[in-house]
């Protein structure tokens, strides 16, 4: 199969790349473009370790294919903070020790940063239903969510 | 592996030419939830028609008519919308139970629709409101009541070549609501065990007029129970009319055992649904 060639905005960068067609938006992300701090946990869209958001939304990369990016703005994990300056959420996550393994925390970072995007101010409810997508075998998510809630409340407070 | 030929045409008539003459399998790509996750590990190659390019698939409109719904709009988008949630609040909640936030972001209605799993949670609601789908192909345009639509498990009436291009929905009487619940184990992302959505219209002292009360997950497709209507109408929705319409429902149903649920929980629980459902639509329509 030919591969189709692919135009689209990457982390605010205008990238082009060439993906076979079956490919999930997942794999061309780690293997075509080096992205990987996208993770594939299940590939059937239950866990969200592979979260990215498309044109602002937020989707699992496992059930898009790589073909259907073009002409899209596409945000992943890297694009988060810098190696030097991390964002706030970030910080909160190491603050609160919301990670034990860590294959799960991309994901959620992004899913996080989401949320307050849509809902600076959610109740712990609220956060928990919106990261449901979101699987951690390892934390028990308790530690998770005070990284999130407490993230909440400095970005608010930063405003 | 699978290997794909991927399309995104910008009109129906275009997605229906390359769906009609394909000499390999096709497959109409809407938010991909089941779609891709179907692909994996398919040994064919296969034509890929994204239609989320063709406009109407994303749009809906609301009117006096009722609503004409893009199958295609994302759920986010659709349970995102007030103005259809206050006329169809048990159709958006259905849509709303599908998946996580970011199942949400892509998963459509006419894609849960098409399908056509038993356990589908729009499907029932969709019936409820007496939803009809508009199919486009080589042969032209024909109109099937959602009830007609799915023909088996993962089966329904769609020939080769043709596409699903809206969903249409009555507009409701006036003092007419509906509700969906469904039964799952766990309280989020998981499959209906059982579904249940009803539409009841009260007249000004509470009595029932009309309903219509479909379910789900326990048979090979979503029923329309026309029993379990007429036991609500012409009753004020007290407790025997009730459990006739959640008995007629148990009645219609012919479940499976599987490892989420057996024959007689399901049977059972099906009627409780019905029951609660019928409460909260009519709680909405104003009784
Ligand atoms: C983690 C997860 C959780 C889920 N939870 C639920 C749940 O709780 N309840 C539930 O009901 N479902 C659930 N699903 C299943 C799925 O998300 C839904 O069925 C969804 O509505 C499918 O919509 P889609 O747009 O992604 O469809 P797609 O995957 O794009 O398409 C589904 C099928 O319909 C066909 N199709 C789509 N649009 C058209 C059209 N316009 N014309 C003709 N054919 C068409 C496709 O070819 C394909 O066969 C879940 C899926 C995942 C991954
Ligand atoms: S890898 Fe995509 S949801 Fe698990
Ligand atoms: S830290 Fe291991 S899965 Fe979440």
């Amino acid at each position: 199969m030919a591969k189709t060639h692919v135009t689209a905005s990457i982390n605010g960068d205008v990238k082009e790349f060439l993906c076979e067609p079956s490919d999930t938006l997942l794999q061309t992300l780690r293997d075509e473009l080096g992205l990987t701090g996208t993770k594939e946990g299940c590939g059937s869209g239950d866990c969200g370790a592979c979260s990215v958001t498309i044109n602002g939304r937020l989707v699992c990369s496992c059930l898009v294919l790589g073909v259907e990016a073009e002409g899209t703005e596409i945000e992943t994990v890297e694009g988060i903070g810098a190696s030097d300056k991390l964002h706030v959420i970030q910080e909160k996550f190491l603050e609160h020790a919301a990670l034990q393994c860590g294959i799960c925390t991309p994901g959620l970072i992004v899913s996080t940063k989401a949320l307050l995007e849509e809902n600076p101010d959610p109740t712990e409810e609220e956060a928990r239903y919106y990261l449901a997508g979101n699987l951690c075998r390892c934390t028990g998510y308790d530690k998770i969510i005070r990284a999130v809630m407490d993230a909440a409340e400095t970005m608010r407070g930063g405003a | 592996m699978v290997s794909v030929v991927y399309e995104a045409p910008d009109s129906i008539q275009g997605a229906i030419d390359l769906l009609a003459n394909a000499t390999i399998t096709t497959k109409v790509l809407a938010g991909g939830t089941d779609l891709i996750i179907q692909m994996q590990g398919v040994n064919e190659e296969r034509l890929v028609v994204d239609v989320k390019k063709i406009p109407g698939m994303m749009d809906a409109t609301l009117s006096d008519k009722g609503l004409d719904l893009g199958p295609s709009m994302p759920c986010a988008e659709f349970t995102a919308r007030d103005d259809i949630k206050a006329v169809y609040p048990g159709l958006v909640e259905a849509a709303y139970l599908i998946g996580s936030t970011q199942v949400q972001g892509r998963c459509s209605v006419g894609g849960n629709l098409c399908n056509s799993s038993p356990a589908a949670d729009t499907i029932p609601a969709l019936i409820a409101n007496g939803a009809q789908c508009v199919i486009k192909g080589p042969g032209g345009e024909r109109t099937v009541a959602v009830e007609d639509f799915v023909t088996g498990v993962a089966q329904n009436c769609m020939d080769k070549g043709e596409l699903l291009t809206l969903i249409k929905i009555p507009r409701p009487a006036a003092n007419t609501s509906d509700a969906y619940l469904r039964f799952i184990p766990r309280t989020e992302m998981d499959i209906a065990v059982a579904g249940a959505g009803v539409s009841v219209t009260l007249d000004d002292d509470g009595t029932c007029t009309a309903a219509r009360v479909a379910i789900g997950a326990v048979a090979i497709t979503a029923l329309l129970v026309p029993e379990a209507a007429q036991a609500l109408i012409g009753t004020k929705l007290d407790e025997d009319a009730l459990q006739a319409a959640a008995d007629a429902a148990s009645a219609a149903s012919k479940p499976i055992t599987d490892r989420r649920g057996t024959v007689e929980f399901r049977t059972h629980v099906v009627g409780v649904l019905v029951k609660r459902a019928a409460k909260i639509a009519a709680e909405r329509a104003g009784g």
